[in-house]
């Protein structure tokens, strides 16, 4: 997302020392909500039209991967809960951090603008993912087209149910006031 | 019998070699059908009154995981089941709306196989509407070193994305 000079006028407080102090630490823990089964990998290849045999051909996982696995590119989605289940309130969010840091630096919107992921194990069916989230940096106060705010960089380790490690995803986003907002 | 498949190996593909161009049609659908096979219930992906008022964004537009999805699709028509991912990375410029066409196009940056013989091929790649650039990403995929490789079969230490 390109950087625009920051204006005049614009209200951004400053980082405050309890976000600061989340820096490189394990903030939330979770286990993935549900098992993990061979329906959600058609229907994101569906999504894409993506016809790779590896996720459609039994004979073609069977001898490249010893039987199904997931599309490596899904690894967010074992990490977001479900929106409602019995119990519950309200739903969940996946990217805790992100939410924490609009809420804790008073910036009501944000948007995700980068990503990087690394993918170790495959995913198979009936696996448990669990996903450690870490912030790794908020940034100085910049301005963007969409508004003025500030750039952050947050991790989510995933390993399996056996320990193995299966990712990393690296999420940056930009939370911001639009212009109406600031 | 082995299935058959198109296998590439990493002796068929050299830096600059560009891939096929894929130009798809987007539509609402595309757009929510993404977002929800990503399990992404956020509203800018499928409220177009909540994107336009609270996004300041035209319209609903294609979330990151389904971005990184139709990017996994074109590598995987390229170098096909026994390509297999090792790292992405990628920047969303522009948003993607529905009734943009949008075009993907690539070309290998290098060739190299690392310390533990596995073959990588990284890759540069465009999602364009028109002319404009609406996400940059760069992958590094496995390849068969040779025809019965399977860059899958790496485990542990002797897989290093």
């Amino acid at each position: 997302m390109s950087e625009l000079p920051n204006e005049v006028g614009e209200e951004i407080g400053e980082i405050p020392e309890e976000v600061k102090s989340w820096i490189d630490l394990v903030r939330y823990e979770s286990e993935g909500e549900f098992e993990i089964e061979r329906g959600y990998f058609h229907t994101t290849c569906a999504s894409a039209e993506n016809g790779n045999p590896l996720f459609w051909d039994d004979e073609v996982a069977e001898e490249l991967t010893n039987g199904p696995i997931a599309p490596p590119t899904m690894l967010s989605v074992w990490f977001r809960p479900h929106y409602w289940e019995p119990g519950r309130s309200e739903a969940p969010l996946p990217w805790k951090i992100h939410f924490d840091l609009k809420r804790d630096l008073d910036l009501p919107e944000a948007v995700a603008t980068d990503s990087e992921v690394a993918y170790g194990e495959p995913v198979r069916p009936g696996d448990v993912i669990r996903t450690r989230e870490i912030l790794r940096s908020v940034s100085e106060v910049k301005t963007t087209k969409l508004g003025k705010g500030r750039f952050w960089v947050i991790d989510a380790e995933c390993v399996n149910q056996r320990g193995e490690w299966v990712g990393t995803e690296t999420m940056t986003g930009f939370g911001y006031k639009t212009r109406k907002e600031s | 019998m082995s299935p058959s498949y198109e296998r590439l190996t990493i002796d068929q593909v050299k830096e600059g070699d560009e891939l096929p161009p894929l130009s798809v049609d987007v539509t609402a659908t595309t757009i929510v059908l993404g977002a929800l096979a990503s399990r992404d219930w956020r509203p800018m992906h499928h409220d177009k009154d909540f994107a336009i008022n609270r996004n300041g964004t035209p319209d609903i537009f294609m979330n990151t995981p389904n971005q990184a999805s139709w990017f996994e699709r074109y590598l995987s028509d390229w170098a096909g089941p026994t390509g297999r991912l090792g790292r992405i990375k990628f920047r969303m410029h522009n948003s993607v709306f529905p009734g943009d066409t949008i075009t993907f196009k690539g070309v290998v940056d290098k060739v190299e196989t690392d310390v533990v013989g596995c073959s990588w091929a990284s890759v540069s790649l465009v999602l364009k509407t028109g002319d404009q650039v609406d996400t940059t990403f760069s992958a590094r995929i496995a390849l068969p070193s040779k025809a019965g490789d399977n860059p899958w079969a790496r485990r542990g230490d002797d897989w290093k994305p």
